[in-house]
């Protein structure tokens, strides 16, 4: 396995009290392997992926867990060792590329350091990698675009940038933040075909984190779902699409368009994802669940369920209950 | 590029024209010259003569006009004090004035931003807090009594530091300035602190503001995930964006010490401009008077331009010509 994560704690202490964003995430993810990481915004699918690289701010901290990359807990780890695998073994990709690069620098001043920040490379030697790289994604005539600045590219050609600085030194993971969220959907589609043939060709791991099934089910091999800083499931991609357990995942499924005809309602999770302050006690999906019963008001664990498939509810769908 | 400084001259003139005529005919309002020049015991005869002598006699708005053909060619009339040309008088303290000022900018830089810095990346810790409400002692202290307690404190208590003038000169590349001497330096000191304080003040909340804005923002944490070391994302990543505003500020003060180092330089008794547009307004000798004011404008509307260009050079997306609207 490239990473492990097990029972992976991030909290936010507010005025409001602590915040759990991540509240015992557990995943793994293996070479050539696209983990598909799948919430609502505010699930903390996003604080997860921040975790693993030890981006996360102060006053906000891993409160517990292990980040096992290659075998390595990263948790605790001095900034100094992390810094050095951030970019070179693992790297990330954010969602709103309009925002990812710096606007006053230059594209090749902002590739050529995240290559020499690792490699004791030469100036040229490191250019040519950007150029490279910047070919690698796509990028017609890279020479001339290495010397532009972000404002003179549109928002579906910085992120190709933002991608071909994480692919500058062939990590073995890259974390990609809903990196498709802010494109046209025409471009989303290649983004997504470029990082599929890359995580196969490389044996890249990739975790994809989205909101959007959708998008999500062409792509990953394995999906989690999480809600309110837990996953509560995970599976094969094929498996948790075709037969949901969780009432959750199913209502996710249920609200993306394509099952409806044309004229008919769209069904929506009624009432709205919880404010992770004001967590209920029990299952946090129970006050939107249909199927809740008096039984959900305490937690349930994620438990097995068939075929390296686990779920975390009292009444998963599927059975007769 | 060419264009747009070709345009802002042209608005230069017009500023510096209507400047003349506010200044020329304000200080024809303040007073009647004559009545300080001409002593008290003059006959009518002595009176009238050095009246006819400073130009006096005739009618204000001639007096105007031959003072813009005067100053078109860069005479802009002689001191009634002195008797020598004004701009001579002027460009004699000029030297003593650019001294203090860019001491002053030297040391708002040179305190300000390292301090600003340090605020804005650990606001929450002693040194942070401690930085942030020195700068509010900064801002409301009036520069006069601090200038006092300035002398108080280290010329006439711990005796470390003259009080006051200028230190001897030498010449260094064909410039004459006390920057050359020891002596010069130790003269230059205390003005300049008292000179900068309030700048410095506003650069640390500058520059800590500035970082409080950009710390947070993508870039920098998609800069710390490529692994760049925390020296670079402060001294690049930070730095270059938040150039902007400090430049718009060194760029002012520069100005503003400039043309209004006039308290400082009472205080110290530094020979330069402030010292002499003062002791010209009281004296009402108006050629001195207009002649600064007109020197000062140019300076703040180069300094201006220099301030644009460099907008530009820092920051891609702005181009020369949308700043002129």
């Amino acid at each position: 396995m490239t990473l492990v994560v097990e029972d992976l704690q991030t909290q936010f202490p507010t005025r409001a009290g602590l915040i759990r964003a991540v509240d015992g995430v557990s995943l793994q993810v293996g070479p050539g392997e696209i983990l598909g990481l799948v919430g609502e915004s505010g699930s903390g699918k996003s604080i997860t992926g921040f975790s693993i690289l030890g981006l996360i701010d102060p006053p906000g901290r891993i409160a517990g867990g292990r980040v096992l990359f290659q075998g390595r807990d990263l948790v605790g780890l001095p900034e100094e060792e992390l810094r050095r695998l951030r970019g070179a073994r693992i790297a990330m990709v954010f969602q709103d590329p309009m925002m990812t690069l710096n606007p006053v620098l230059r594209i090749d001043t902002q590739m050529i350091e995240a290559v020499l920040a690792h490699e004791d490379a030469g100036r040229e030697a490191a250019r040519a990698r950007a150029r490279d790289a910047l070919a690698r994604v796509g990028i017609p005539s890279p020479d001339e675009r290495l010397l532009a600045y972000p404002h003179q590219f549109s928002g579906g050609m910085r992120q190709r940038v933002a991608i071909a600085i994480a692919l500058l030194h062939k990590p073995q993971l890259i974390i990609a933040d809903e990196p498709t969220t802010a494109l046209d959907v025409t471009i989303q589609g290649q983004i997504l075909f470029e990082m599929r043939k890359l995580a196969r060709e490389s044996g890249t791991a990739l975790i994809w984190i989205s909101h959007d099934l959708a998008v999500v089910s062409g792509l990953a091999d394995r999906i989690a779902v999480m809600y309110a800083g837990r996953i509560v499931e995970s599976g094969p991609a094929r498996a948790v699409l075709a037969a949901p357990l969780h009432p959750y995942t199913r209502g996710l499924l249920d609200s993306l368009p394509r099952g409806a005809g044309r004229g008919q309602r769209l069904v929506a999770i009624p009432g709205m994802a919880p404010s992770l302050g004001r967590l209920p006690p029990g299952c946090a999906f129970a006050p939107r669940c249909s199927r809740a019963t008096a039984a959900c008001e305490a937690m349930p664990a994620l438990a097995e369920a068939g075929a390296d498939r686990a779920v975390r509810c009292i009444h998963p769908l599927g059975d007769a209950a | 590029m060419t264009a747009y400084v070709i345009r802002r001259l042209l608005q230069a003139a017009l500023v510096l024209f209507v400047m003349s005529l506010l200044v020329f005919f304000g200080v024809y309002l303040i007073g009647d010259p004559v009545e300080i020049f001409v002593a008290a015991d003059a006959d009518q005869v002595e009176r009238a003569r050095a009246i006819a002598a400073l130009g006096l006699d005739k009618p204000i708005w001639e007096q105007y006009t031959s003072f813009v053909q005067g100053a078109l060619g860069g005479d802009f009339g002689r001191s009634f004090v002195f008797g020598l040309p004004a701009v001579t008088l002027i460009l004699q303290r000029l030297p003593a004035t650019l001294e203090l000022a860019f001491a002053a900018v030297f040391l708002t830089v040179v305190i300000g931003l390292p301090l600003g810095l340090w605020a804005g990346l650990r606001p929450d810790g002693f040194a942070g807090r401690t930085i942030l409400a020195g700068s509010i002692l900064g801002f409301s202290l009036p520069t006069f009594w601090v200038g006092i307690m300035l002398i108080l404190v280290f010329a006439v208590q711990l005796g470390w530091l003259p009080s006051n003038g200028r230190g001897p000169v030498a010449e260094f590349l064909g410039i004459k300035s006390s920057l050359f001497t020891v002596d010069g330096w130790r003269h230059l000191i205390l003005p300049a602190i008292n000179l900068a304080l309030l700048n410095i003040a506003l650069m640390i909340r500058l520059v800590r503001a500035g970082v409080r804005e950009v710390l947070p923002l993508d870039y920098i944490r998609f800069a710390r995930a490529k692994g760049l070391s925390w020296g670079r994302i402060v001294g690049v990543h930070v730095m270059k964006n938040i150039m902007l505003p400090v430049v718009t500020v060194l760029g002012l003060e520069l100005g503003a010490v400039i043309a209004f180092a006039v308290v400082t330089e009472s205080i110290f008794n530094w020979p330069g401009m402030g010292k002499l547009i003062i002791d010209s307004i009281q004296r009402l000798d108006r050629p001195v008077v207009v002649a600064y004011l007109m020197v000062t404008v140019a300076i703040v509307i180069f300094i201006n331009l220099v301030v644009d260009v460099v907008y530009s050079l820092l920051d891609p997306r702005i181009r020369l010509k949308d700043l002129d609207h």
